[in-house]
């Protein structure tokens, strides 16, 4: 009898269910897995080293890059941890809209999830449903920042400005007819407002759209009842934050936990699976939206009966108006400190951490008094995840592997940092 | 003019016998070749549209009016581009194995009748001979897995051949239904015994064997959702991987063709193939709609054209199933149905159960 032995095999990086540039070295015995070795730091960027080197302010713009399909929730932890140094709050005002666009990341992100979710599993058309959707809130993103992805919209003290009064519209273009534009404009003829509430109107239809093709599909559930199960116990072990750790059934989401901005002030529920599966886990994400949706409401409510500043008025560490700076020598002074030197934190440590649509995201600073931190250390919920990849896929065949992937909803740019 | 068509029918007729046979069936394969090769190239074009129209897109729409000729620019840079060889594979194997699978997706068409009695080869022994080829054609399948020498690929051929040998069978036994309703092995003769009006095609009393062969079908062509072959998010191209330009053009084709002989299958097996659906209508006969009752070659594409959408709308529609489940599916779901099924078949023609069996 010849000696029979398992072959390995060279899982991407350039693989298509990979999501970016995920390196896996699989043992395999036939079909099955026995061994998934994750390879990781093909995107690199020392995102950490740049931050230190820099004035606080201009590395938000590379916490965008960090997970890139949730961007202002990767800021939001970032600018909370300058501000429990600096021992300053934002604005109630600026608090509300970080909530909001907060959710409406966390819907992005989840949107963008369940379409590669859905693409690693065969089900194309999800991914297109998905990305109709996910195009209203990138026009959100640029309405209030001028970027569809990278907003650097957070910033310590409150945002970079007030919701917009006008809601971009569609030009015309010989590619569309009247009717499309009309259809099309409909909703971007109020105010930035008008249109998330619109959003949030029809988003649950399309919620239920996504659902038909999947949460009762036959296909879907053999695809994913019972594939890379975690127990509750392991899953606290290894690590797991957000819908990973909520897949498990552990009731655990720092915006009930421990509260921050104004998550206090909205009533939500956090929904909680029960077997660990790649199934709980869909169905877990799949409510995150509604809820989140829900979210987005309640602070559309309250934007709308309260207006105020949004940014804190102490010009050290933000810059002030650009017509005051006209005349005035002390605000020319405080712009030139403020967009060269930056400004000076105190010297103390500081963990901030908010719940990131893929779990606990957390910044853990070290500030020893200059202008720039003296070591930024980023929790990415990713990389405790996908630690946990080998554990999760031994003994399932390689397309439960696409699955689990999948189901981690992993992104590199926060894994490898 | 017409003297010199006499003279033409004068030389046709010198000819020797197996001269003329020889000519006639290249003529033939002619005639149905380049139809279906230009088909194919549509296919892949109105693929492309219907699921760019399911999907909110709206697919190729740059060359020609709304993209028409998109399968032609797609067909020039495929065969414009090198066959690159693998430097570990099997140089013979690895060039057979694509022929393999075109010859026998086009051979099959020889014995499908496109109208009454317009058939290449009015064969007996129709129904089995296209069983033969399309278990013949996963030797393309494995040959191209095995002889690339990569590990994707040799993933890919193995889970075909199995898929494509288990589901063999349940085609086959769902075919056997047919055979014991129409008595014949001849398609031309199945299609006859199909008339008389909508309610005589074998598709009422079949029709779980009618659903376990398109089902069967769509996994026999490693079409979604049975695409594990190929999967795209899993093993990337499956067995062609590496496979370019031409090598891969035929692959290509040799799928397209199985799906329309699929489609073509089903339209003849159980839905009447060239039957008009409104046969028998016998108070339209006499109207000017009444040609809507004649048998014709229109019909036939008409009910293949829907099979093809249905391929296509599957693909829209279903996530993949895993590799394991779709075995289990086809041994322990569809082949117990379709032995259950033969049998209840079975008493129904001892018992002359008309329309069908009588």
């Amino acid at each position: 009898m010849p000696e029979l032995q398992n072959f390995t095999m060279n899982f991407g990086p350039q693989h298509p269910a990979a999501h970016g540039v995920l390196r896996l070295i699989l043992e395999m015995d036939g079909e099955v897995i026995t061994k998934a070795d994750p390879h990781i730091g093909l995107l690199h960027r020392a995102t950490e080293k740049l931050a230190e080197s820099k004035p606080y302010n201009q590395s938000i713009g590379y916490m965008d890059r960090l997970d890139y399909v949730s961007m202002m929730c990767n800021e939001h932890a970032y600018v909370m941890a300058i501000e429990k140094l600096l021992g300053i709050t934002p604005p109630i005002r600026a608090q509300y809209i970080r909530v909001m666009y907060d959710e409406l990341t966390r819907i992005t992100n989840h949107l963008l999830w369940l379409g590669a979710h859905g693409l690693d599993i065969g089900a194309m058309t999800v991914f297109l449903y998905c990305f109709r959707e996910r195009e209203d809130i990138m026009d959100m993103y640029e309405a209030v920042s001028g970027a569809r992805m990278h907003a650097t919209y957070y910033r310590p003290g409150g945002v970079y400005r007030d919701l917009p009064e006008h809601m971009p519209d569609y030009k015309a273009s010989r590619f569309r007819s009247k009717g499309d534009m009309r259809r099309m404009n409909k909703a971007r003829q109020g105010t930035l407002l008008d249109f998330i509430e619109d959003f949030t109107g029809r988003f649950p239809k399309c919620i239920d759209e996504y659902e038909v093709l999947l949460t009762d599909n036959r296909i879907w559930k053999q695809r994913t009842v019972g594939i890379g199960v975690v127990s509750r116990e392991r899953a606290l072990q290894l690590g797991f934050s957000g819908p990973m750790l909520r897949g498990s059934g552990v009731e655990w989401d720092l915006r009930k936990q421990q509260p921050y901005a104004v998550y206090d002030e909205v009533e939500f529920d956090i929904p909680v699976g029960m077997n660990g599966d790649c199934y709980d886990r869909y169905l877990v994400r799949i409510e995150e939206m509604r809820q989140s949706t829900k979210i987005v409401k309640q602070c559309i409510a309250w934007l709308r009966k309260n207006p105020g500043p949004v940014w804190l008025d102490d010009h050290k560490i933000t810059p002030p108006h650009r017509e005051q700076m006209k005349s005035d020598m002390e605000s020319l002074i405080h712009h030139f400190k403020y967009m060269t030197e930056g400004y000076c934190v105190p010297a103390g440590e500081v963990y901030a951490a908010i719940e990131h649509p893929k779990g606990e995201f957390g910044v853990y600073m070290i500030s020893d008094g200059a202008n720039k931190p003296f070591r930024v250390k980023i929790r990415a919920a990713g990389f405790a995840h996908l630690s946990a990849l080998d554990e999760m896929v031994r003994g399932h065949m390689l397309a439960d592997l696409v699955a689990i992937i999948g189901s981690q909803d992993i992104v590199f740019g926060e894994v490898d940092r | 003019m017409t003297a010199a068509l006499h003279n033409l029918l004068l030389y046709w007729a010198a000819l020797p016998f197996g001269w003329r046979l020889t000519l006639r069936s290249l003529g033939g394969i002619i005639a149905i070749m380049v139809p279906l090769i230009v088909s194919v190239g549509f296919m892949t074009l109105i693929e492309r549209k219907v699921l760019s129209y399911m999907q909110l897109r709206l697919g190729p729409n740059r060359v020609g009016m709304h993209g028409t000729f998109q399968w032609v620019a797609d067909v020039l840079k495929l065969v414009c581009k090198e066959v690159i060889l693998p430097t570990n594979a099997n140089r013979f194997l690895f060039l057979t194995a694509p022929i393999i699978s075109i010859a026998t997706a086009f051979a099959a068409w020889a014995v499908i009748p496109f109208s009454n009695g317009v058939i290449l080869s009015d064969a007996n022994a129709g129904l089995l001979y296209i069983l033969a080829l399309s278990s013949f054609g996963v030797y393309g399948v494995i040959l191209a897995g095995w002889a690339s020498n990569s590990k994707y690929a040799f993933l890919g051929a193995m889970r075909s051949a199995a898929q494509m040998v288990s589901y063999e069978i349940a085609m086959g036994f769902a075919l056997v239904g047919v055979l014991l309703a129409s008595h014949s092995l001849n398609l031309n003769q199945i299609v006859l015994g199909q008339s008389g009006n909508i309610g005589h095609w074998y598709l009422w009393p079949l029709l779980p064997l009618f659903m376990i062969y398109l089902i069967s079908g769509v996994a026999e062509t490693n079409r979604a959702p049975f695409d594990v072959a190929e999967g795209e998010s899993e093993i990337v191209a499956g067995f062609h991987v590496e496979y370019s330009g031409t090598a891969f053009a035929a692959f290509f084709l040799a799928e397209y063709a199985n799906m329309i002989l699929i489609s073509a299958l089903a339209a003849t097996l159980f839905c009447g193939g060239w039957l008009s659906p409104l046969q028998g209508w016998s108070w339209l006969a006499g109207t000017s709609l009444g040609f809507l009752t004649r048998t014709s070659f229109i019909w036939f594409a008409l009910k293949t054209s829907f099979f093809l959408y249905c391929f296509l709308w599957f693909r829209a529609t279903f996530p993949r199933y895993r590799y394991d489940q779709i075995m289990r599916l086809g041994w322990k779901v569809f082949i117990p149905i379709t032995i259950l099924w033969l049998v209840l078949e079975g008493l129904a023609v001892v018992l002359k159960i008309s329309p069908w069996f009588a």
